[in-house]
């Protein structure tokens, strides 16, 4: 640390250069910022689903509805220790582009099963007492400016009630929260009692969109699952079970690769920084020959001359990368750049570590040419340059 | 009149000075045009991605063609018409007739899981039931291998798209739905519409396997001419035996393809400026080093009465030089990168595959150009203005 005033020196020397480097290596890593929150916005489901739950679906394909009273057969199978349901709605609320997803549930066994929402007792209590109650995320919630006690139409785009209409309307008794911070907090649930015995005979009544089941040992959960499917085979209805995270994960591959794109935008990103960076290293070692000689001729030792261009390149990375995360983690955190598309937009804390390798990294590739380059100088040829 | 040419003369020896001196700084130089570069490839890349995705969706709505769906649906999924309404539909005035009878195909869209090549994971590919017409009303709809199913049998044709992306369509395997198994008999395409991702089968095949009984989710069809449109809705939505919505074609795809287009743009936008940023810092850089590597040669020039003004002329000549070869090489790496490369993804709002070539279009490769001048012109500016302003005898006194 002795030698931290010359390495921040020469890091002034020339001003103008230095600010220069530093900015882009701090778009760089708000650049970062943004791809790590879009890359986990549109996998992030992934990481939260849970090692001991399992989804049944329609064997054909998940538009295709499972009879409810595969719920008792279930329940059944040795292993499965809860069992409960979801259908999707295709609610709209006023506009289309004001998607969230809306699904009717059976409120007990549904906020036992995902523990990660966390709903206030009493609110909870109001949901048991009231038929066309609906508990809200808080996102959502806020987004519309949503309070308890308020009444929500929505128009599904799927099902009708008895009377023809499609314009559904729920009560809000509760708003609840993530217990983690990649939770969902967008979307809406009701109660399947309700919303079975209002909609039309005929279409789907007595059916339901998916299963959610509980493992007593996540480590069983191949063989459970294959329990689940050889109960229903061979019936009108075969279902395919998978643990949560290969569902969710299947569903994200949908979308395409999207780990792949992220990776080679980054890649690109650090290869122009490295670039750009590496170049005014070596260039402002280049200037300071004449200097590393003299250094070298009063005893520094090689290793010490190369630590020291190590050192500045580093510093001057490290410095941009810091400043560059701290400054892409509060612009993530204004919200979702696409208005309502990414409704898991945040930059993921654990990703912070992981950038601030990528700055030592970084520091250190770009400083290890012109360091080598000074440590091999020899003292009297860099002196004649003087 | 001397005075312009003068001064122009001065502007091209001082940049000629400027552009000779490159090979002397071909680190930072090189530094700056690939930072360009990358900035416009990736710029020029990501929009390709929308760009080829508004290009199927626009390639599968022609003008004289409409849908129509149950009042409400916001896609073909959620829809649901009666065998009496869809011949309600066909026999409309407007509706184009053939010696065959009327160019309307009532249909039936689902979904099937079928593993992805590219990724080896399950996917959810739209299979169509379309009647006789369907043929001459989703574009234009061709067999290039095999042939067509036969009316009222287990068979599926797949489109070229679906063919590529998905696993198991080769003409003569079989597609499992359920517990049946669909020999695949024939290959089709429809010039580049989103047909071309579909399997398609008999409607009333598709009926039987999906309990549907005697009912529909759509009927396409095709009008005398595209002025009909009007007319024909009209008449589908005044009348009370019928509760339905109609978009022409393109209509009701340029809606479906704006979730994904909306994402792609503004998260492919956003990147890119960031990016922009990031390559102003860079070219500002080389600038200015190109600038203090000068110091004297541009005071002597001054001392020997070159205007200032010739000074910063050239300078960001110089600098939008080397930001158009940064631009015009990434536009081209863009190019030859994602021009027509297939890729499938999902359509948000019939959750199904929908599989399109990326686009790299003229305006792309413009804007990219653009783009980069632009950083050009901002890099070269600020080390313009001090290179004109060093005061000339400081500057010589360094010699």
């Amino acid at each position: 640390m002795r030698f931290f005033p010359l390495i921040w020196s020469n890091l002034l020397r020339k001003k103008m250069r230095t600010v220069l480097t530093l900015l882009s290596i701090v778009v760089a890593f708000v650049l970062f910022s943004y791809l790590s929150a879009i890359k986990h916005a549109l996998s992030g489901g992934i990481s939260l689903a849970g090692a001991n739950r399992l989804i049944v679906r329609h064997k054909v394909s998940i538009i295709q509805l499972l009879p409810e009273s595969y719920k008792a057969r279930m329940a059944r199978i040795p292993g499965v220790s809860l069992v409960t349901h979801q259908t999707w709605f295709g609610g709209i609320y006023q506009d289309p582009k004001n998607f969230f997803m809306q699904t009717p549930v059976v409120p007990e066994e549904f906020l036992e099963m995902l523990p990660e929402i966390v709903l206030a007792p009493e609110q909870k209590a109001a949901w048991l007492r009231t038929r066309i109650g609906a508990i809200v995320g808080r996102k959502t919630a806020e987004r519309f400016h949503w309070k308890i006690g308020d009444k929500i139409p929505l128009l599904s785009s799927i099902w009708a009630k008895n009377d023809g209409t499609r314009t559904w309307e729920f009560e809000i008794v509760g708003i609840f929260d993530g217990r983690d911070k990649n939770t969902d907090t967008t979307p809406l649930y009701f109660r399947f009692d309700y919303f079975d015995e209002a909609r039309r005979s005929g279409f789907g009544k007595g059916q339901v969109g998916w299963y959610t089941i509980r493992i007593t040992d996540p480590a069983r959960a191949a063989e459970i699952a294959k329990l689940v499917d050889a109960e229903f085979e061979n019936s009108s209805a075969e279902t395919k079970t998978e643990p949560e995270g290969a569902f969710v994960q299947a569903w994200v591959k949908q979308i395409g690769d999207i780990a792949l794109i992220t990776a080679s935008i980054m890649g690109a990103v650090f290869f122009t920084i490295l670039l750009v960076t590496g170049n005014t290293i070596s260039q402002s070692v280049r200037e300071r020959t004449g200097e590393l000689g003299v250094l070298k001729a009063i005893g520094f030792t090689n290793g010490q001359v190369l630590a020291l261009v190590l050192l500045e390149s580093c510093l001057l990375a490290v410095l941009g990368g810091a400043i560059g995360l701290g400054i892409g983690k509060s612009l993530t955190a204004l919200g979702d750049p696409t208005g309502s598309l990414l409704p898991m937009f945040f930059f993921p804390p654990g990703d912070l570590l992981e950038g601030l390798g990528g700055c030592l990294v970084l520091g250190l590739i770009t400083g290890l040419f012109p360091a080598l380059q000074a440590m091999r100088l020899r003292v009297a040829e860099a002196l004649r340059r003087i | 009149m001397a005075g312009p040419i003068n001064w122009l003369s001065q502007v091209v020896s001082v940049t000629k000075f400027g552009l000779l001196g490159i090979p002397q700084r071909r680190g930072s130089v090189a530094a700056a045009v690939i930072g360009i570069a990358g900035v416009v490839t990736v710029l020029v890349g990501v929009l390709s991605i929308a760009a080829g995705f508004r290009r199927a969706m626009a390639a599968s709505g022609a003008a004289d063609a409409a849908v129509v769906l149950r009042s409400g649906a916001d896609s073909e999924m959620v829809s649901g018409l009666s065998r009496n309404s869809t011949r309600i539909i066909a026999d409309a005035p407007g509706v184009a007739r053939t010696p065959e009878g009327p160019l309307a195909s009532a249909e039936l869209f689902v979904i099937i899981n079928l593993p992805k090549r590219s990724t080896g994971s399950d996917v959810n590919v739209p299979l169509r039931g379309v009647e006789a017409a369907a043929f001459r009303v989703h574009g234009q709809v061709k067999i290039v291998e095999g042939r067509t199913f036969e009316p009222g049998k287990d068979e599926v044709i797949v489109g070229l798209g679906a063919a590529r992306e998905f696993a198991g369509l080769e003409v003569g395997r079989s597609l499992l739905v359920g517990r049946r198994e669909w020999p695949v008999v024939g290959v089709f395409s429809a010039g580049g519409a989103t047909a071309e991702s579909e399997i398609w089968t008999d409607a009333p095949v598709l009926q039987a396997a999906y309990d549907r009984g005697d009912t529909f989710q759509s009927v396409y069809v095709r009008l005398d001419s595209p002025g009909a449109f009007t007319a024909f809705k009209d008449t589908m939505t005044t009348n009370p035996q019928l509760n339905v919505q109609v978009m022409r074609l393109s209509e009701y795809y340029a809606s479906q393809s704006t979730a994904v287009t909306t994402l792609i743009t503004t998260l492919g936008v956003l990147i890119a400026a960031l990016m922009a940023v990031g390559a102003v810092f860079g070219a500002l850089n080389t600038m200015y080093s190109s600038v203090s590597a000068r110091t004297r040669e541009i005071a002597t020039l001054r001392a020997l009465g070159f205007g200032s003004g010739a000074v910063v002329v050239s300078v960001m000549l110089e600098s939008i030089a080397l930001a158009l070869g940064g631009g015009a090489s990434g536009a081209g790496l863009a190019y030859f990168l994602f021009n027509g490369f297939h890729a499938a993804t999902m359509n948000w709002q019939s959750f199904s595959q929908i599989a399109f070539a990326f686009a790299v279009t003229p305006q792309l490769l413009v804007l990219g150009v653009v783009l980069a001048t632009a950083i050009g012109l901002i890099g070269g500016l600020l080390p313009a203005i001090r290179a004109a302003r060093q005061p000339i005898a400081a500057a010589l006194r360094e010699l």
